[in-house]
């Protein structure tokens, strides 16, 4: 018994119009609760937008959430490209702060810059990495469910580091469960930094040089998956794991490599937070980038291009979320999360909602379109 | 005027932009076996889908038993009489017959009660038609010529008079093909009116009354079945002239570069899948496999070919020897120029997804010819999966259209060439034409023949036993992962092969065959 085709639409309707349809939908929805609790909606979407893209340091804030969300996104991309949830990106991320935070600490007493740098940001890829690989290894070859050992993985990250930074890398005489401040030579620059030395005066935000790594990664995640032969191994085991094997590939090693790319990827968002903002490795400042990267990549489609744009979104609503928790005060950054949590439910969760409308549309606007033209 | 079961009045149906059934017509006379043929992709399924009420038509009528029917689910179906009996079962294997026969028709909340009734209707039944079946057995432990019969009796039990059975003789034996078309014709002999959906033309022919053709989604004619033959009926189906017959030049073996030496396998469980094989391929032959699906010929090919290890004896392949020890990987036998085909081309030979390019370099995604440093030498694969199409005839000869919109025809033609384009010294092909339209079978068929010619070692598994029996020089056949025995082409006939595919020695396989004769 042969299954109906299913209905191809153009891909500007698939990627363009529909994730736009989604996001109006979570809007509208969003907009009731504001109703509910007695607030303007118009207004609440005025405050956000303004806060996030109307003035230069909005837009920075935002930029900066995003550097963090692209990591993220790329990480749970790279790993569903071969077929695996990685829900470990939290403490992939978290734990390649550590790695990042280790090597500052052990290098920014003489090392200059332009060796702490990379080495640092190495170390968040090895450490990423090595939190992501335990759990491929048991996947591989255990056949333990990789969602499941990701999930517990995150916990295990988050006890481990409350342990080290509150005893082991705490600096003495330190209140707060923190390591002592890097030395200068570490810093990435700031944006204002970078412009200040072309002349150009922009405001204080904690945008770094970061995000042009970001980029970089989405370019080195394109050329890898869609032009390499690792990458074609890679999607080949994502989509048939039978079809691996007869093609001679290996489907554990596979496993391997894009849980321990995955992790690496997640580990960079340290190099943002820690490298280019905190200056010190900290408590939770992992702050839940990795699971929102799990939507910025359903949302993007799994593609850098579509996880870009997803990122921006999401760094959007961050920043004017937290303009409208302190623009309007009934609207609590509870609340604030709630709606974000729409936005995820209608363009991540629940994705294909509105896809059987649109093509019935489309299929109504094309066949009006024939008739005429006949 | 003949009393009609079943009339289609102008049934059309699309999905999207796919015209499934255009404006098809048919009538089935009651009591009569009415074929329908039709090439893969010819809306014979779609059809009898709609007639089943899987799917709505977007416009036409339907009646039965010459009244105006709405059938909107398998439910009104049953209802109005049709039963359907599917090509994979629909049967729950730990259940019993009786059990699966009475599931979903079951009356009141203890089963005993029903249980008894429907013990004494389905011995009625069975009486009747001379359907027998086991009622307490197990279904799981039936072979699969009982299940069907199973799936028969449910189908009755449930009061059709119309029975629709597709493609029901795929996984039978010669033997239990002829005790099914025994079966058809005492339903026939009842009043049963039986809708037979096939792509055998030898069936069409031995059983039907009537047969339907359609192609393109389309009814294209209608022939009383005494007054066509087979040639006709495909150049119905293909819409032009077919040779059903293959021309093959006498076969001139060389050196042995295949052989199995005492080869077992056993499976993740433990269950012996291949018991102490032996045989040997010459280069320049083609030796067929033959047996019912399920009976280790799927494990030999992938022994073979380096996806499973030998659990004892040995492969030798060309300059490899595989053993338990040291069995090798698929990628090895490629590298030493073994090319597989193999059975299952969605989930094994093609990724859906994929473009055509990308699935034209499965497999051979290493080779230093497809790639430029670590990157894919986009353009040379490109290049060489254009090549592929035009030498292989694959439609449309389009190296970015995803390998799932492709005609299965073109899918097998695509996997064909990449693995025969490398000039394989050893060719392992699997079910090369399952599901493939008849144009397309008689070019594969030639292009497996030139291997040959060409000096390759062919080892073929099939079972459509027409196909083993026309394409090999040598015949080997397979039951219970054992080799029963081997039959040089020019020797071999379907009955003594379908004895043998049951695991009874070809010696007395011969003795039986004439015993049957002279019974006759």
């Amino acid at each position: 018994m042969s299954n109906a085709p299913r209905i191809t639409l153009p891909a500007w309707i698939d990627i363009g119009v529909i994730p736009v349809v989604n996001i109006l939908m979570a809007l509208v929805a969003a907009g009731a609760v504001i109703l509910i609790i007695g607030e303007d909606p118009i207004q609440a979407v005025q405050v956000m937008i303004q806060g996030a893209v109307g003035y230069d340091e909005g837009i920075g804030y935002t930029l900066y959430y995003t550097t963090n969300f692209i990591f993220t996104g790329l990480a749970v991309s790279m790993a569903f490209h071969a077929g695996l949830f990685n829900i470990g990106g939290e403490g992939q991320a978290y734990f390649g702060g550590l790695g990042i935070g280790l090597a500052v600490l052990a290098l920014d007493g003489g090392a200059p810059g332009f060796l702490i740098v990379p080495i640092a940001i190495a170390a968040g890829a090895l450490f990423g990495a090595g939190w992501a690989f335990i759990p491929a290894y048991l996947q591989a070859y255990r056949g333990s469910h990789i969602v499941i050992t990701t999930i517990m993985f995150n916990f295990i990250a988050a006890a481990l580091m409350v342990y080290l930074l509150a005893g082991v890398m705490r600096e003495s005489g330190n209140m707060s469960p923190e390591t002592r401040e890097f030395a200068s030579v570490s810093f990435l620059p700031f944006m204002h930094e970078v412009f200040a030395w072309f002349g150009v005066t922009i405001t204080r935000t904690p945008l770094n040089l970061s995000i042009l790594w970001a980029l970089l990664c989405c370019v080195f995640v394109y050329v890898f998956i869609w032009r390499t032969r690792w990458g074609y191994a890679l999607r080949t085991v994502g989509q048939s794991e039978r079809a691996a094997v007869y093609a001679g590939i290996s489907p554990p090693r596979i496993v391997l490599m894009a849980m321990c790319l995955s992790g690496a990827l997640a580990g960079f968002v340290g190099v943002n937070e820690l490298l280019g903002v905190q200056h010190r490795l900290l408590l939770n400042f992992s702050a839940g980038y990795g699971f929102t990267g799990i939507a910025v990549a359903l949302m993007g489609r799994n593609h850098p291009v579509g996880i870009v744009l997803a990122s921006l979104l999401f760094g959007l609503l961050y920043q004017g979320g937290a303009e409208l928790a302190f623009e309007m005060p009934t609207i609590t950054k509870e609340m604030v999360v709630a709606l974000q949590g729409l936005v995820i439910l209608f363009s991540g969760a629940l994705a294909y909602m509105s896809r059987p409308w649109v093509e019935r549309l489309y299929l109504m606007a094309r066949g009006g379109a024939e008739r005429r033209a006949a | 005027m003949v009393e009609t079961a079943i009339e289609l009045r102008s049934i059309s149906k699309s999905f999207g932009p796919v015209q499934a059934n255009r404006e098809v017509s048919l009538t089935v006379a009651k009591g009569s076996i009415h074929g329908i043929i039709g090439e893969n992709g010819a809306g014979k399924s779609t059809l009898m889908s709609i007639l089943y009420g899987f799917y709505e038509a977007d416009s036409g009528e339907i009646l039965v038993r010459g009244a105006p029917v709405e059938i909107r689910n398998s439910h009104d179906a049953i209802e109005a009489g049709i039963g359907m009996v599917h090509q994979h079962f629909m049967l729950i294997d730990p259940f019993t017959v009786l059990e699966n026969v009475m599931l979903g028709a079951e009356s009141g909340p203890l089963l005993s009660e029903s249980t008894r009734a429907a013990r004494t209707e389905l011995e009625r039944l069975e009486r009747e038609y001379g359907l027998y079946v086991p009622l307490d057995e197990t279904v799981g432990d039936l072979p699969v010529g009982q299940q069907q019969r199973v799936e028969i009796l449910k189908a009755l039990y449930r009061g059709a008079e119309i029975l629709i059975l597709d493609e029901p003789t795929g996984v039978l034996t010669p033997q239990e093909t002829d005790q099914l078309f025994e079966i058809l014709k005492a339903l026939k002999a009842q009043g049963v009116t039986v809708i037979l959906i096939t792509h055998k033309l030898r069936e069409i022919m031995a059983i039907t009354d009537q047969v339907s053709i359609m192609r393109g989604g389309e009814m294209v004619a209608h022939r009383d079945t005494a007054a066509t033959n087979r040639e006709e009926l495909a150049e119905l189906m293909v819409g032009r002239k077919v040779r059903l017959d293959l021309d093959k030049t006498p076969v001139a073996p060389k050196d042995a570069v295949l052989s199995a030496d005492h080869l077992s396998y056993s499976d993740a469980k433990g269950i012996q899948r291949l018991a102490d094989i032996n045989f040997t391929v010459h280069a320049g032959e083609i030796v067929g496999i033959a047996g019912v699906s399920g009976n280790g010929q799927s494990e030999l090919l992938e022994v073979l070919a380096g996806i499973l290890p030998p659990s004892a004896g040995s492969v030798s392949l060309g300059p490899i020897t595989a053993t338990p020890e040291n069995p090798g990987d698929p990628e090895q036998r490629r590298l030493n120029g073994i090319a597989h085909v193999p059975e299952d081309r969605h989930r094994l030979g093609l990724i859906g997804k994929f473009s055509a390019e990308e699935t034209a370099i499965l497999g051979y995604h290493n080779n230093p010819g497809y790639l430029s440093g670590p990157l894919i030498d986009r353009a040379a694969v490109r290049a060489d999966c254009e090549k592929m199409m035009r030498d292989y005839d694959v439609r449309p000869p389009d190296p970015m259209l995803q390998s799932s919109k492709f005609s299965g025809g073109n899918q097998q033609k695509l996997i064909l060439a990449r693995e025969m384009e490398k000039n394989p010294d050893i060719l392992l092909v699997g079910q090369p034409t399952r599901g493939v339209d008849i144009g397309a079978i008689e070019f594969i068929h030639q292009q497996i023949v030139a291997m040959r010619d060409a000096g390759s070692a062919v080892l073929l598994v099939s079972v459509e036993l027409d196909e083993v029996m026309s394409l090999s020089d040598r015949i080997i056949v397979m039951c219970g992962g054992r080799i029963i025995g081997e039959v040089p082409a020019e020797e071999a006939d379907a009955r003594m092969l379908g004895l043998m595919m049951t695991g009874i020695p070809r010696d007395q396989a011969r003795n039986a065959d004439a015993g049957a004769q002279v019974d006759a």
